[in-house]
């Protein structure tokens, strides 16, 4: 009785190191994960932070290396807006509202359809018409530079919004189709049938069911289609005037007081505010945005 | 039932057009189709005559214009010349760096002028794309599978990634065009005195940190959704059977996020190649930085049938790059689209 006493408590004693043992393994990879998703954090957030950070130093105090602001000031965000240095800062924001909200207004409306008929339709060339579209995406950017340049010339479109617009399209349509085409394959389309057995018209049930289910999806969509307008340079730098420029050319050229010195904490106060209405869109609607690129994976 | 509607009958439009009558029920289903093709071609009509002209246009007057010569003064004779046909001259120019000699004729192109740079910029092009990329799938790969355990602030991370993400990479640029400056934090970070953008190396660099930094996170969640469509039981199933976390990764992970990696490869390779905002604003160019893209805007003002031509030719390497990939290494994106959509749900 004894000896099978003992073995019974050195197997538990076994069994309690083991779950001992088990206990620590996993603490440690808990402490590993939080010690990696930390890296991630600040690889992420640091860089960002310091443009923040710096669009509120003193000008006198552009190279501190405080982590928090030492000399804080607002002065940058009136010198970034301030035009006698020949920045338009101020109208290339409105430049770039104008631009992307058009930009996003016009694929969706387009897209929309399109991706209907992708995700719902049953028809020939369906592989060819999606395997264009991919490829429109795909499509290098200065391919379009040259022509498009001998043809705004040529018309007298060159600095227009028109020139900025039309050519973007091409960036964010494609996009805007593909990431619309896999939420539409998302949709629970039995409700509109459902809805028709009770007597709806196939437009009543669209309009009644599906555009409801299909709003977040349209609104996600909206959001990526617009900041990738926002971030368009390429087309942007080529084909606009001063009075067309967006935001992310008058940053690229962001001019000083003095021709040699480079204006720093103007350019991260700018670039700041350029910046934080994306990043709390983006926050704010995280979920869906991941949804959205991933869904698409179209950047 | 949902997901089934849309990527499942594709291939019945290849009867469709063969039309085979079996019975009432097939007739019937063929003229559904034709009805819904009727359908499809009133919406997609819009997308599709939008894109013709903003890519399929420029596209053909590119390759028409990349077959003349550019206008200019003639060097031989100092006379303007309005250009006319070249026939493939603009592309031998580029590629064996020619440049049209005082005497006519052509001559090696004097270091320093566009005309020398077409295979140093195509080396550049492909060392930031596989050095980038390579970069961004190793450290996209790791985030994701962090972002993939849980713990507490994990949407915290989860939001983080996504500020490089939305930034514009105009700002991008400008923001480590800062932290670069000679006197920026990376120097006084690292103790070091480097000139980041004013010599080759260290420049090839900035813009190499400033892009992965950039699209990393773009990688990272393409990876994390593939890896959340892998069942939780499939890996306790085989440390069920003894597998180690390593096996684990090599045969179960990696298998099994490989089509939505590849296409996230694909994606950030095709992107690479046609990089040009960051270097563009970075380095403007500058040691041996200067990207096809970067040539090809730097030649648009000097002559545009050359930068026609070297326009061309960079969309027929990207087109390569990207045929190599779907023909090659299974990279999938047309199916891979529906497939993620599907298990997405």
């Amino acid at each position: 009785m004894t000896a099978a006493t003992s073995s019974a408590t050195s197997l538990r004693a076994e069994q309690d190191r083991g779950r001992r043992k088990a206990q620590n393994k996993e603490k440690w990879a808990q402490g590993r994960t939080y010690i990696s998703a930390a890296v991630i954090l600040i690889w992420c957030l640091a860089p960002a932070y310091w443009m923040v950070v710096t669009a509120f130093r003193d000008v006198g105090f552009t190279y501190d290396t405080s982590i928090l602001p030492s000399h804080v000031t607002l002065d940058n965000f009136n010198t970034a807006f301030d035009t006698s240095f020949g920045n338009r800062f101020g109208q290339a924001l409105l430049n770039s509202v104008f631009i992307g909200g058009v930009v996003t207004v016009v694929s969706l409306i387009i897209g929309v359809f399109a991706a209907y008929a992708l995700a719902r339709l049953n028809f020939r060339f369906k592989y060819m018409v999606l395997g264009f579209i991919l490829g429109a995406s795909m499509f290098p950017g200065v391919a379009l530079i040259t022509p498009l340049f001998q043809l705004f010339t040529n018309i007298g479109w060159m600095g227009t919004y028109q020139a900025l617009i039309i050519p973007n399209i091409s960036f964010v349509l494609p996009l805007t189709v593909y990431t619309m085409t896999s939420f539409f394959r998302e949709m629970p389309w039995e409700l509109e049938e459902s809805a028709r057995v009770d007597g709806c018209t196939q437009g009543q049930a669209f309009r009644k069911v599906i555009m409801p289910l299909a709003a977040p999806a349209i609104f996600t969509t909206a959001i990526l289609a617009f900041i990738s307008s926002w971030n368009e340079f390429l087309i942007a730098s080529q084909l606009s005037s001063d009075a067309t420029q967006p935001v992310t050319v008058a940053i690229a050229n962001f001019a000083g007081a003095q021709p040699n010195q480079i204006p720093y904490t103007a350019i991260m106060a700018a670039g700041t505010i350029v910046t934080i209405p994306l990043v709390i869109l983006v926050l704010v609607f995280q979920r869906k945005i991941v949804a959205g690129l991933t869904a698409g994976a179209v950047k | 039932m949902a997901t089934e509607v849309g990527p499942t009958p594709v291939k019945a439009p290849a009867s469709g057009s063969a039309p085979i009558h079996h019975g009432p029920k097939g007739v019937g289903e063929d003229n559904k189709i034709l009805s819904q093709g009727k359908w499809a071609s009133w919406l997609l009509a819009p997308t599709i005559i939008a894109l013709a002209v903003v890519i399929v246009y420029p596209i053909i007057s590119a390759i028409v214009m990349s077959f003349q010569k550019d206008a200019g003064l003639d060097p031989a004779t100092g006379l303007f010349t309005a250009g006319g046909p070249a026939g493939v001259q603009n592309y031998v120019n580029w590629i064996a760096q020619q440049c049209s000699a005082p005497a006519g004729g052509t001559v090696a192109c004097p270091p320093g002028t566009l005309g020398a740079q077409f295979w140093s910029a195509t080396a550049t092009t492909f060392f930031f794309t596989v050095v980038t990329v390579a970069l961004e799938t190793v450290l996209g790969f790791w985030m994701a599978m962090i972002m993939a355990r849980t713990f507490k602030g994990r949407s915290l991370v989860r939001a983080a990634v996504l500020v490089p993400w939305a930034i514009p990479t105009a700002v991008t640029a400008k923001l480590w065009f800062f932290i670069f400056a000679f006197e920026g934090i990376a120097n006084k970070l690292f103790n070091t005195s480097i000139l980041w953008t004013g010599s080759e190396w260290p420049a090839k660099w900035a813009v190499i940190i400033a892009d992965v930094w950039k699209t990393t996170p773009f990688m990272a969640l393409l990876i994390l959704a593939g890896l959340q469509m892998i069942p939780a039981e499939v890996y306790e199933a085989a440390k069920v059977d003894g597998a180690s976390a390593w096996q684990r990764f090599r045969m179960i992970t990696l298998p099994l996020v490989k089509p939505a990696l590849m296409v996230a490869i694909l994606f950030r390779t095709l992107d690479a190649l046609r990089m040009f905002d960051l270097p563009y604003i970075l380095t403007g160019g500058a040691n041996n930085t200067t990207t096809l893209s970067i040539l090809v805007i730097n030649q648009v003002r000097q002559g545009f049938n050359s930068a026609a031509a070297l326009s061309t030719i960079t969309f027929i390497i990207i087109f390569l790059v990207a045929f190599i990939f779907v023909r090659f290494l299974g990279a999938n994106v047309v199916e891979q689209s529906g497939a993620t959509g599907k298990g997405k749900k």
